[in-house]
Formats: structure tokens, C-alpha cells, sequence
């Protein structure tokens, strides 16, 4: 509790002893029930706890602002006061100043939860000196290149290389995943994971505020930042709500009474007084704080944008959460989201005139600079290593393949759509998986068949994302249609188009997003890699694996950390359950609240079920809100 | 320009309000104010920038007394 809050219970406790003081001396009968001695010993607790209240309404009159709460609980009370009802009063004021600490804590404490689960930038990194020492010094002063030591037990402070050790690290804070990863020589590690097992030396890659770790707390903390359009509502909400309520606590007030005065010989005045309807007005006016409805939605999106980073899902605003929930159709990129992305050759079939080794040389060596994962598997197979000094003139042609000249002869590698744009006969294949056509000089040498194998949670992300609501799923590829077809039967999805260029990823998607009812979302995963466009064409652009792509961080909506295609599902479980809590905080307000005004008109609600109404209500809307931040049920 | 600025302000009401106010000023393109975060992000135009932001503190202050803005 801070200093704030602190005081603000003392003043509550002292408030609430002086106000049962008073009202056992009433009992006693030591005091009057009415009269001016008693009014002043109700003052007492009063002024204790509502002081404040009337100078802040007082000085927002003056500054314009008439319609806000503490000028609404200062004319309630005082007129409560007015009209003798004095441990009403006080109790109101009481009531309200207690809701006001309970939100205040509640907020204080989600907002806490949130900074600690993004506690995870370490304050110091040990920089190896050039005697061998080690040095504790500000992550920030580690210059790229420099080798730092991580011993176990410690959080990783910056990305980096491995140069010696290994050891297990720990990524549950970054990814929510909680197998460890084994790291050793040559792998690289990123920030913000906690090292298990062993000593760990790392030459550092990038600089501190381009580390993951910086990255992520950037894209965290600036989330919400695009709000909901429940948040909007509950906000215009607000702003007519307020002077709606004041409106009809004065007519309520003003009409009966004038009425009365007039003697007028209708029914429902029979038996009521001005001050009857003075202190249903009053009721009228404590029920009109729009306070609950207004807290209780950004803080239940905050903990559900909380709640998914703790799986390791960043969501980068409400908006995208609430899109969530309403997406029908969900279009997968293949190569890396559905499948592993790490091809492995799994064949060579060279042509009359040259060897398998010779295709696979020439083939490597003319991808050398492709991080294409095509082009990985390539150089990975043939065992070479890269020589610049070999290959001149590389073209990259999207969606086709690479031309360039390897050893003074034009060698073109890609797909069969390259081979026909050279009008090369090619020969297809027996064997499932990628093609890679070789030619050299315009001559066909050859192909490489490469595979790829699908996650092993994809099936069952898919199938999962068909039990959370999800309509269609459609896979886009650039690959071959019979690698297409046999995935797309393997993972039970929908819809596949195969063979396609990047432009045509986004013709797709437009396609797609044109075809669906208005109120229905498209969202589209990919893992980044050349992919962007459609990333942000999307409703929700979802990229997954995205640690260390920063095109991809920024482009897409939702970022996944691990590449785990299940978290699609967990994530949209996670939305659907924030936007209840939602629905549920806004129609439970507006019910009580729409309740007690109705009642409170026709003189059967006391100011007690008022402030209940309103307080009350608040009071049990953050609990509810709260809840967004639960995901252990999510994280397997 | 866009700029992210620490804003404590104690009530989710109030933030609103402000967010309101300041989306109001001239030169303004786009204001957002975000109680749970404790951010304004205020989109205003380059060249007036310091000169907006002036009038952003003021008119914040002017709705909710019990702000602060930290520049």
C-alpha cells in the first residue's frame, strides 16, 4: 500500500469510529435524533472523510468541470445533510472514499503484476576485461562484439553467441514455455532468459536497446496504447450518462415539487412531501458516477494483455485482443509457421552430364547469399563453405529462385516456375517435397528434392483453433501444390493455394478479407520472413517465432514468441475470456445501475442500495477484471 | 511527430476526460491517454510540437487539477 492509501485508511477508520460514536449516543438517546447538536457530531466523521471531496468539487466547478464525481457525492451528501438524513450522509461519504482506496489498490496491484512479470531486464552484465577478469557493469555500456559471462542463475543481459560453455536456459518468462533450451558452442542466445546449468561465455551481437529483452518491454508497455471499441463506448458512455442522471434527479426533484406546491390532484404525490422527492433526487445522484463502468474495461483488456505476455503472447493493444475473439478465419503461411521450416535435402537426381555433387555444389554455392531456409538446407547439404570469390551477378528473382554466375557459368536454381520462365524442359518428380530445378548455361542439370516437416503441434493447433470458433483455415504457400496438398491433408485445413509469389499472398488475403461478413476477422500468421505485407494487411497480423525479426515485430499485431502454432489458439482462448469479463463488468454496472435508478424513482431504493449501486458495483467489477490476468489454466 | 509521455493521473474517468480535452487543441492530429499505463501518446504536428505540448499540459491541468505530466 503506498503512503497515499495508507492515509487515506487512516482517515477511513477514524471516519467510520466517529460515525458508530455518534450513532450509539443517538441510540443511548445521550443525543436528539434531529437538531442542530447532532447535526454538528455527524460533522465530525464527515469532514474527516470528505473534505477533500468538497474542495476538489469546489475547485473543478471553477475550473469548468461540473459533472464529476466529487462534485456529484458533494451535493448527494450535503443534501442528505440537508434534509436530516446525517448517518446516511456520512455513510455515503464513508462508502465512497472506501471504493475509491479499494480501486485504487486494485489498480496499484495489477499494474504491479504486470512490472513484475516484466522484470526481466537484469541491471548488470559481467564484461570479461582484457586480463581475464570480469567486470560488473550498466547492460547498456556493453559494446557489440565484447564477451560477457553469464553465470547460472543469472538472467542472460544482452543477445549474443555462444564462444564457450553450455548450459540449459530457462525462456518461461520470454516464450511461457517451461522446457528448458539447451544452448552450447556457436548457438546464439537472446536476452531475458535465466541460465540453468552452466558458465556461459557470449560475445555480444547487438546493443542493449536493440535487444530482444528491450524490444519486448518497448512493445509491452506501450501496448493498449490502441484501445477497444468497448473502451470507446464505455468513454462516450460516460460523457452522456453523468449529465443524463443530473438531469432527471433535478426534473425529479423540481417537477413533484412544484406540482405539490401547486396542489395538483395527482395520484403519485399522495402522501409524499418535497423532501420525499429531494432524497430520491439525491439517490439519483450517487448512482450517477459513471466510475465503475469507466475503470472496469481498460482493466480488464490491461490484464488480458498481461495475462498473454505471461504465455508468451504480446499483444499490442486492446483492440487487437478484442479482434481476437470475433476472428473467424485464419490464414497460414506454411514454411515456418505450419511446418518446422528447416528443409533437409532429401534427394538429388542429376541429369546425364553431371554428378550429384555438381548440382548440389552449384546449386549452394549460387543461393550462398539467401537466408532463404531453401537455400540454408542447401549449403547445409552440400557441406561447402561459402566463397564469394566463386560467384558474381547473383539475381534474386521472388518466388522464382536465384541466377547468378558460379565459376564463370550462368547457373540458374529455383522452382519450375523459373524453369519455364527460361524455357528450360525440367522433369518432374516422383518424390513428395520441394523441388529445386539447376540449370547451367541454360542447360538442365538436374533437381534436389527438399523436405520439410510439419510442427508437431500444428495438427492439433488447427484442430484446436476449429474448437475455439474458428470458421476457416487457408494455407498459403509458395511451394509446390502436390507439398501443399499433402500438408494441408496432414493438418486438416481448409483451403490451400499453393504456388505463389509473395504479391499473390496478399491477393489472396485480399480476396479473402473481401468475401467475410463485416463483423467477422481475418487474421493471418506467418513467421515474417517476407511475409510483412500480408502481416499488415490483415485484421490481426500474428507473427510467430518473431524473436530476433524485427520486421516482423513491427508489422505484425500479435507477436508470438516461441513458434509454436498452438499459442494461436491459447491466445484467442485468452481474448474470448477477457471480452466476457468485459461484457460481463459493462451489462452488470448497467443492470444495477439502471435498476436502482428505477427504483430509486419511485421512492424504493435508500441511499444505502445507491451507494451499493454504485461503489458496490465497482467494487465487484475490478475483482471481476482481475481475473483477465489468470492464465494458468492456458499454460500447459 | 509522435511522442510517449509518463502521465499520472489517479482516475480512469479522468484520464478520458483529458483524453478528450486534448484531442480538442489545435494542431493535435491523434491523443491517447492510457490510465492503466500511466501514458499520454500525443501525435501533434512537428512544427508547433513544444508549443502543443504547452497547451496539452495546461488543458489537462484544467480538467483534472490532480495530473502531472512528465516531460
Amino acid at each position: 500500500m503506498s503512503k497515499k492509501q495508507k492515509k487515506m485508511l487512516r482517515r477511513i477508520v477514524i471516519s467510520a469510529v466517529l460515525l458508530v460514536l455518534v450513532k450509539v449516543l443517538c441510540g443511548l438517546e445521550v443525543l436528539p435524533e434531529h437538531g442542530l447538536l447532532t447535526a454538528l457530531c455527524y460533522l465530525a466523521p464527515y469532514a474527516v472523510i470528505g473534505w477533500d471531496v468538497l474542495y476538489k468539487a469546489v475547485r473543478n466547478i471553477v475550473h469548468g468541470q461540473v459533472f464529476d464525481e466529487n462534485f456529484l457525492m458533494a451535493l448527494a451528501t450535503v443534501g442528505a445533510f440537508a434534509t436530516a438524513e446525517y448517518a446516511e450522509a456520512v455513510f455515503v461519504m464513508l462508502f465512497y472514499q472506501v471504493g475509491e482506496l479499494f480501486q485504487d489498490y486494485a489498480v496499484g496491484k495489477s499494474r504491479q503484476s504486470i512490472a513484475a512479470l516484466m522484470d526481466i531486464r537484469p541491471d548488470t552484465a559481467n564484461l570479461e576485461t582484457a586480463d581475464g577478469e570480469t567486470e560488473e557493469v550498466d547492460p547498456e555500456e556493453v559494446p557489440v562484439g565484447a564477451v560477457i559471462v553469464v553465470k547460472p542463475g543469472e538472467r542472460v543481459p544482452l543477445d549474443g553467441t555462444v564462444l564457450t560453455g553450455g548450459s540449459s536456459l530457462d525462456t518461461a518468462a520470454l516464450t511461457g514455455e517451461s522446457v528448458p533450451r539447451d544452448v552450447g558452442v556457436g548457438d546464439d542466445v537472446i536476452s531475458g532468459c535465466v541460465n540453468q546449468t552452466g558458465v556461459l561465455r557470449i560475445r555480444v551481437n547487438r546493443p542493449c536497446e536493440e535487444s530482444t529483452v528491450s524490444k519486448i518491454l518497448d512493445l509491452v508497455e506501450n501496448a493498449s496504447e490502441k484501445k477497444s471499441t468497448s473502451e470507446n463506448f464505455i468513454t462516450r458512455f460516460a460523457r452522456y450518462y453523468t449529465p443524463c442522471v443530473v438531469v432527471a434527479a433535478a426534473a425529479l426533484f423540481l417537477v413533484p415539487t412544484v406540482l405539490l406546491a401547486l396542489e395538483a390532484p395527482l395520484g403519485f404525490l399522495n402522501g409524499t412531501v418535497w423532501t420525499d422527492w429531494l432524497h430520491r433526487a439525491l439517490i439519483f445522484l450517487v448512482i450517477s458516477c459513471p466510475c465503475a463502468l469507466v475503470i472496469s474495461v481498460p482493466l480488464s483488456f490491461f490484464g488480458g494483455i498481461g495475462g498473454a505476455s505471461k504465455c508468451g503472447i504480446l499483444v499490442k493493444g486492446s483492440n487487437y485482443l478484442e479482434a481476437l475473439a470475433k476472428t473467424e478465419t485464419v490464414i497460414f503461411d506454411k514454411t515456418g509457421t505450419l511446418t518446422k521450416g528447416t528443409f533437409t535435402v532429401t534427394a538429388v537426381h542429376p541429369e546425364e552430364g553431371f554428378t550429384q555433387e555438381q548440382v548440389l555444389e552449384s546449386a549452394a554455392l549460387a543461393e550462398q547469399y539467401s537466408d532463404h531456409p531453401i537455400s540454408v538446407s542447401l549449403r547445409k547439404a552440400c557441406g561447402l563453405k561459402p566463397d564469394a570469390a566463386r560467384v558474381a551477378d547473383v539475381e534474386e528473382i521472388a518466388g522464382h529462385g536465384v541466377c547468378a554466375k558460379v565459376d564463370d557459368r550462368t547457373v540458374c536454381v529455383g522452382n519450375s516456375r523459373l524453369m519455364e520462365r527460361q524455357n528450360v524442359n525440367w522433369l518432374p518428380c516422383e518424390l513428395p517435397g520441394t523441388i529445386v530445378h539447376v540449370t547451367v548455361d541454360g542447360f538442365y542439370a538436374g533437381h534436389i528434392v527438399i523436405s520439410d516437416l510439419p510442427k508437431e503441434d500444428a495438427r492439433d493447433a488447427i484442430a484446436d483453433l476449429k474448437a475455439s470458433g474458428v470458421k476457416k483455415t487457408v494455407m498459403l504457400t509458395g511451394d509446390a501444390e502436390a507439398v501443399a496438398k499433402t500438408v494441408a491433408a496432414e493438418l486438416g485445413v481448409d483451403e490451400y493455394h499453393a504456388e505463389l509469389l509473395p504479391a499473390d499472398k496478399v491477393e489472396w488475403a485480399e480476396r479473402i478479407l473481401s468475401a467475410r461478413r463485416p463483423e467477422a476477422k481475418v487474421a493471418f500468421v506467418g513467421d515474417g520472413i517476407n511475409d510483412a505485407p500480408v502481416l499488415s494487411r490483415a485484421d490481426i497480423g500474428i507473427a510467430m517465432g518473431a524473436l530476433g525479426s524485427d520486421a516482423a515485430i513491427e508489422a505484425a499485431d500479435i507477436v508470438l514468441m516461441d513458434d509454436k502454432p498452438s499459442k494461436i489458439a491459447t491466445a484467442m482462448r485468452i481474448s474470448r475470456k477477457t471480452l466476457r469479463i468485459v461484457k460481463q463488468n459493462i451489462w452488470f454496472a448497467l443492470g444495477v445501475k439502471g435498476a436502482v435508478l428505477v427504483l430509486g424513482a419511485f421512492g424504493m431504493a435508500t441511499m444505502w442500495e445507491a451507494v451499493f449501486a454504485d461503489v458496490g458495483v465497482a467494487f465487484i467489477a475490478i475483482l471481476n477484471a482481475m481475473r483477465c490476468l489468470r492464465v494458468e489454466e492456458f499454460r500447459k | 511527430m509522435k511522442k510517449r509521455y509518463k502521465f499520472v493521473v489517479d482516475c480512469a474517468n479522468c484520464a478520458a476526460k483529458v483524453e478528450a480535452a486534448v484531442k480538442k487543441i489545435d494542431g493535435v492530429n491523434d491523443a491517447a491517454v492510457n490510465f492503466m499505463a500511466q501514458k499520454l501518446v500525443l501525435d501533434a504536428d512537428d512544427a508547433r510540437f513544444d508549443e502543443i505540448l504547452k497547451e496539452v499540459e495546461a488543458a489537462a491541468k484544467k480538467v483534472e487539477p490532480d495530473c502531472e505530466l512528465y516531460l
